[in-house]
């Protein structure tokens, strides 16, 4: 709200809000890998499993937080930095790959 | 695949991308991060999707549960690799002054998920009766 020059399109916004959503989505699929993860039976692999994924979801938390931050900064914020979106997309994966792990 | 190879590199050098073109107007950078992480939600959709399939339609047979699941799972990595993918050609197309990519990847999704959703009508319709 205190950036120097308005977007009048809410541009910034609209970006801080998408990253929002998709919290809340990694979210949704955390609460998923945990209930899976803990479900049939809490063996030492799922709580290693379960413990990865919720590791994996600070880690997705972390990146967004720190590019919210980024995008409330300035007025005219900088475009996402690849390794960001790379480490987001590499947390998504991984969770993946434990629900690979836990389902078969 | 050398293309893919050349773009996988560049999903960590960010330093690389900004020797390219000029810096573009900063609301087309939102507009493509977005665009990102739309995708990215698609691909978590998918993989809750997939453990979805797992925990909740337990009295299938094991086969099918597994198999639906990892066709979810499978999609969700994909989507996700994809996603950061496009947006990186997508950022260089407009730091050159380029025409974005065009891409077959939305049909070949929403053909594998329009198979993953009949598949499932199917299954849960038999495992049913049965």
């Amino acid at each position: 709200m205190t950036g120097p020059a308005r977007d009048p399109g809410l541009q910034p916004e609209r970006t801080r809000l998408a990253w929002r959503r998709t919290t809340l989505s990694a979210t949704v699929v955390g609460v998923l890998a945990a209930k899976t993860a803990l479900h049939d039976s809490t063996s030492a692999a799922g709580i290693v499993a379960c413990a990865g994924c919720c590791a994996l979801w600070l880690g997705f938390l972390l990146v967004a937080n720190r590019r919210i931050r980024a995008l409330a900064a300035t007025g005219r914020p900088p475009a996402l930095p690849p390794r960001q979106a790379t480490t987001a997309v590499l947390c998504t994966v991984a969770v993946a790959l434990c629900a690979l792990a836990l389902v078969v | 695949m050398i293309e893919f190879a050349r773009n996988v590199r560049l999903w960590f050098a960010p330093e690389a991308v900004r020797q390219e073109g000029t810096t573009p107007d900063y609301r087309f950078s939102l507009a493509n991060e977005r665009t990102f992480l739309a995708w990215l939600r698609t691909a978590l959709a998918l993989i809750g999707g997939g453990f979805a399939v797992d925990q909740f339609l337990p009295d299938l047979r094991w086969g099918w549960r597994v198999g639906l699941a990892l066709a979810l799972l499978a999609a969700g990595v994909l989507c996700s690799l994809r996603a950061v993918n496009h947006w990186m050609r997508c950022e260089r197309a407009m730091r050159r002054g380029e025409d974005l990519p065009v891409s077959r990847f939305p049909a070949l999704l929403s053909v594998v998920v329009a198979v993953v959703a009949v598949a499932m009508v199917v299954v849960v319709l038999v495992g049913w009766e049965g």
